[in-house]
């Protein structure tokens, strides 16, 4: 039978080289919650991460230059048709949805999902539909359950979960719907995910070294 | 979430979505089939849970031999909702940047390019009036979609979108007072059939059609992040055939022209909005 995509074999668990992308998603408090994991990440981490917090249509919309003094990643605010790329951080405008396709994000202007746009489910949900079990999905701090939905689909294609854990959220709302959905998230107090980020494969490294 | 179930075969829907946009294309001539895949699919899956199928072959069997069905996902794949002054400081930035530009014009052409239910054409009458540069603009309103046209037409938006239109109008640098433009009607807000005095509304497919008039300003906003990177380029040769040497060309505020062959024939305007003018 024909396999013509290049999309990588799910058939043999030993063909896993890496992740590819890592989607974020929070609200009230997520701001700093951000800041924080991005400070303490390793300066070459070339996973390329999305960001989505519930931000107000009309709240400021270039937050890119706000969190690069924290972090050598090159941090760009979202712009329709953009290419994914390593060592970068992506921040999803407000009053858009963002979503991922293999290699690129496209932003769309539906309606509000659980009058949430951006929607946290919407982006985690078509990053695990593109990058399957290459996918790291990860919910913060947060005052509503948009999230948990989208973290489950990560999950239920093998991507890996990681929730912060309630106790050191502003607002403990949306990891604790994340993990209600996501039994088997791994839960870390904030200032634990950036060296477990670090631990991780990356398949950009291990395609750098081929 | 509207999608298939976890573990479908992603190669196999993909061959699905395909299959079903050929069909439409070939049956009706509606041409989908370089819209963004990732907005597509969503709202196909939306069209088959609606229609209460289990899958895109199953839309595909009934679109296919019943043409009601088909006008169903056609409202769901071209209506793209929108509000008046939505982004004011496009608005804003409009008026700063580009209206002293186009008073050197002695009469000017202006093409929402997909202009859907009409407010942002309204919302341009209202600035161009209170600019005193209406009388001399001729403006054309387009889109694919008759039945979005005709309510563009009619200009009357559910008053309960006025406080929020209000507030848009307001901070967008609005000289009036805003409620001046319509009265309220039963649960509508019908706008000033003045203000339209100077628009066409007319069908328009930005994917075959070809150009047809050039002119000064292209407003085109949240449109071609529909589309995928091909079509957004043939789309965009359509606007570089279609605008005037120096001529504006509007895009929403997170589009870009970045990832187009056409980017070096442009520059831009001001650096938060994405207003470019045709220099080459």
């Amino acid at each position: 039978m024909k396999r013509s995509t290049g999309r990588s074999d799910e058939g043999t668990v030993g063909d896993f080289q890496g992740y590819e992308i890592i989607v974020v998603g929070t609200s009230w408090g997520g701001l700093a919650a951000v800041r924080a994991i991005l400070s303490a990440l390793p300066a070459d981490f070339d996973i390329p991460i999305v960001v989505v917090q519930h931000r107000h249509r009309d709240s400021e919309s270039n937050l890119a230059g706000f969190l690069t003094r924290n972090t050598h990643l090159r941090v760009c605010d979202v712009e329709d048709k953009m290419p994914i790329e390593p060592g970068r951080l992506y921040f999803a405008p407000p009053d858009y949805h963002t979503m991922v396709e293999n290699g690129f994000l496209a932003l769309s202007t539906e309606a509000p999902v659980r009058y949430s746009r951006p929607s946290i489910d919407v982006m985690l949900t078509s990053a695990a539909d593109a990058y399957e079990r290459r996918t790291i999905g990860v919910i913060l701090t947060g005052a509503n359950a948009d999230g948990a939905q989208g973290l489950r689909r990560v999950a239920d294609v093998g991507g890996l979960a990681i929730v912060q854990d309630p106790a050191t959220a502003e607002v403990a709302t949306m990891p604790e719907a994340a993990i209600a959905a996501v039994p088997q998230a791994r839960v870390f107090p904030l200032e634990r995910i950036a060296g477990y980020l670090a631990t991780l494969p990356s398949i950009h490294a291990a395609r750098g070294q081929q | 979430m509207p999608g298939p179930p976890v573990g479908y075969n992603a190669e196999l829907e993909r061959t699905e979505v395909e299959l079903l946009l050929e069909g439409i294309f070939r049956q009706y001539g509606f041409d989908f089939r370089s819209y963004a895949y990732a907005s597509i699919r969503r709202r196909l899956w939306k069209r088959v849970e609606a229609e209460g199928l289990q899958n895109l072959s199953q839309l595909q069997a009934m679109v296919l031999h019943d043409a009601d069905s088909l006008e169903r996902l056609l409202l769901d794949l071209s209506v793209n909702v929108t509000s008046m002054f939505r982004d004011p400081l496009f608005y804003t930035t409009f008026r700063a940047q580009v209206i002293p530009l186009l008073r050197t014009y002695p009469y000017l052409r202006l093409w929402h390019a997909g202009c859907s239910t009409g407010e942002e054409v309204y919302s341009m009458a209202i600035l161009l009036e209170e600019e005193g540069l209406y009388d001399r603009a001729r403006i054309y309103a387009t889109d694919i979609n008759d039945v979005v046209l005709q309510q563009a037409r009619r200009g009357i938006f559910p008053l309960e979108r006025m406080q929020e239109y209000t507030e848009n109008y307001i901070r967008a640098g609005g000289k009036r007072s805003f409620s001046e433009y319509y009265t309220a009607k039963y649960d509508g807000a019908l706008f000033d059939g003045r203000l339209a005095r100077n628009v066409v509304f007319a069908q328009h497919n930005l994917v075959t059609d070809r150009s047809f008039a050039e002119f000064h300003v292209i407003f085109c906003r949240n449109v071609l992040i529909y589309f995928d990177k091909d079509l957004q380029n043939r789309v965009h040769s359509l606007f570089y055939d279609s605008l005037v040497r120096l001529g504006m060309l509007c895009l929403g505020s997170k589009e870009t022209l970045k990832f187009s062959t056409y980017e070096p024939c442009y520059e831009r305007l001001d650096q938060n909005e994405k207003i470019y003018r045709k220099v080459r």
